[in-house]
């Protein structure tokens, strides 16, 4: 993946890997926590947990419902449980479950959805999570996440064993850029400002925090000072730093790996338009599945590149 | 409270087949009352299962002690078919985990007695069910769980019978018996009748027995309403352990009112309230 390189991003883990690091970490700090896997544990990566903790992990087999339904009755039980699938099977095959068994009773399951995303490349939009934050969200008293890197990926699956309730992690399959260090800490809710700015912010999660860090790159070159937000709480949105940007900068471009209806965006968006509106644009998938690929070329293709956040920049400000 | 069993049992631990007749009458009248007095809910597919709710509470299976609805030990019952709600919500009034008063609030505004069970405002509900087709996979959790620990309890679960259209039934049954879930049972509900049709329209019940053995649960038949037998069918349940054991219960839907047994498009309706005192008559 090129993502980062312009800027001089070191490459670093796919988010999923540090996932299944920061679960067979917590499995041994944690007696009460179960996993469910709908035998992608493999790709997942929750099968480092599962050999540590063999007794504590279920493979319930290609039945993502059951998987779901499973693990409401562990966490009703009063198990701490993590139920992992890709994304697309997780939040669209078992969204019904998510609703009935874990939503509404609100119990604390953390769903994580892996290979979310187009940037899992040539197996194909059959295989990509591209509108699981969208369905997330929708639910009440959903807390949603969307990591940027290895590090903060880390932090904030130690973040969510303190939280007693549903929640979605969503990671991804491809090596991605390094934004944090091993020192980074996870505030569920809270925005981290990881380049100042105050002509322009970009709000962004996920493998976009890096090509937005591109894009503020690319444009300080035309004196441009871009404000980089990641906000990896896409629920509950960090409404002040959200406020803050449009008051100080006026301006705001939104970037996630997503479609376009439902995801941070729309999130971002309802928050200015009760608060502090300004001037936005977003960049995202728009209304489309993609198709299969490498990683660089669909996000060129899709148009998720620090460049279209250039772009849309572009449109809200110029020197 | 009857004796305790053993010293995690504080259910009613007795089995009395003329007890049970009369709590049955009793809970038809609950069922018939409550539904009436909200104008809607579903007696029919009640009443189809009342002998096997009081003998799961009343006859010396479920180990439960309404004081302390969360105690981790308790044997958890699981409604699958959620429609089913006033039969269940009559039967944890008279268990005495709220006063059978609010049984009269059913469906209301503000009344924890939901259309369809809710865990989070009723103790004694173990699953928010309602959504068919999720409540045995909820229960092989709560198993699986179970089995974990030292905390040992068994878990039960009633399904409908056109409930097992739905796939998620069959991934449950698949999965609980490769896990090897000995303290999970299930009890089909087998009334004969959907909600606009018979279920051997859409498909064959008679292959019950033959699909639940094939997917390795142990399975037996009996009549639903006979109390003895289900009584044995559920103390063998308990008692098996090498697996997730199966009850087809062949039930009438509707059973102890002669119009509903023979008209399912009783299926969630509540009886006039003109009605009324001739249907709790024919209850006795």
């Amino acid at each position: 993946m090129n993502l980062g390189a312009a800027v001089g991003l070191k490459m670093g883990k796919p988010t999923r890997d540090a996932f299944g690091e920061a679960l067979r970490a917590l499995g041994a700090e944690h007696p009460e926590l179960f996993v469910v896997d709908g035998d992608v544990h493999n790709s997942t990566r929750t099968e480092w947990f599962a050999e540590d903790h063999p007794e504590r992990f279920f493979n319930v087999g290609i039945a993502e419902s059951n998987l779901v339904s499973v693990a409401s009755g562990l966490a009703a039980a009063g198990k701490t449980v993590v139920a992992a699938s890709f994304a697309a099977f997780l939040m669209c095959n078992a969204y019904d479950q998510i609703r009935m068994g874990i939503a509404f009773p609100h119990l604390n399951v953390k769903l994580v959805g892996s290979h979310a995303g187009i940037s899992i490349g040539e197996d194909g939009p059959s295989q990509m999570g591209i509108e699981d934050v969208a369905l997330a969200c929708a639910l009440p008293g959903m807390t949603v996440i969307v990591p940027s890197d290895e590090f903060q990926t880390r932090a904030a699956m130690r973040a969510l064993m303190s939280l007693d309730g549903p929640s979605y992690l969503r990671v991804g399959r491809p090596g991605v850029p390094i934004i944090y260090d091993d020192q980074v800490s996870f505030e569920i809710g809270k925005a981290i400002t990881v380049r100042q700015g105050t002509d322009i912010t970009f709000i962004a999660n996920g493998l976009m925090v890096a090509a937005a860090l591109e894009a503020a790159e690319e444009l300080s070159k035309e004196n441009i000072d871009a404000r980089v937000l990641d906000m990896p709480t896409v629920k509950p949105i960090d409404e002040e730093a959200i406020v803050a940007a449009s008051r100080e900068t006026g301006a705001i471009v939104v970037a996630e790996e997503h479609l376009h209806h439902g995801g941070l965006g729309s999130v971002v968006a309802m928050v200015l338009a009760r608060t502090e509106p300004c001037r936005t644009r977003f960049v995202d998938l728009k209304d489309t599945f993609a198709t299969s690929g490498s990683e660089d070329e669909l996000l060129e293709h899709f148009g998720l590149t620090g460049q279209d956040i250039v772009n849309a920049a572009r449109e809200l400000v110029s020197r | 409270m009857g004796d305790q069993q053993t010293e995690r049992a504080n259910g009613p631990a007795t089995f009395d087949a003329a007890k049970l007749a009369d709590l049955a009458r009793t809970l038809r009248r609950d069922v018939l009352e409550m539904t009436t007095e909200a104008g809607s809910g579903h007696p029919s597919s009640s009443f189809s299962i009342v002998e096997i709710m009081a003998t799961l509470y009343f006859g010396g299976i479920l180990q439960y002690d309404p004081k302390k609805p969360h105690w981790p030990e308790r044997d958890r019952f699981i409604l699958s078919k959620g429609h089913a709600a006033p039969i269940l919500y009559a039967i944890l009034a008279e268990a005495g985990y709220f006063p059978k008063e609010e049984l009269m609030t059913l469906r209301k505004y503000g009344s924890p007695l939901e259309g369809h069970p809710n865990m989070r405002r009723l103790p004694g509900v173990e699953a928010s069910t309602g959504s068919l087709g999720q409540g045995l996979s909820i229960g092989l959790g709560q198993a699986l769980a179970a089995r974990s620990a030292e905390r040992l309890y068994n878990v039960y679960v009633i399904t409908g019978d056109g409930e097992l259209e739905e796939g998620q039934i069959w991934e449950a049954a698949m999965a609980a018996a490769n896990l090897k879930a000995g303290n999970l049972t299930v009890i089909v509900d087998n009334n004969k009748f959907q909600q606009t049709t018979a279920v051997s329209n859409l498909t064959d019940p008679s292959l019950y027995p033959e699909k639940w053995r094939a997917f390795g649960w142990k399975t037996v038949e009996i009549n639903g309403h006979d109390l003895n037998e289900v009584h044995q069918a559920l103390t063998e349940a308990t008692n098996y352990n090498d697996g997730p054991f199966a009850i087809i219960a062949h039930t009438i839907k509707g059973k102890g009112l002669h119009f509903m047994e023979i008209d399912y498009t009783w299926h969630g309706k509540a009886v006039p309230k003109d009605k009324l005192a001739a249907a709790l008559e024919e209850i006795g």
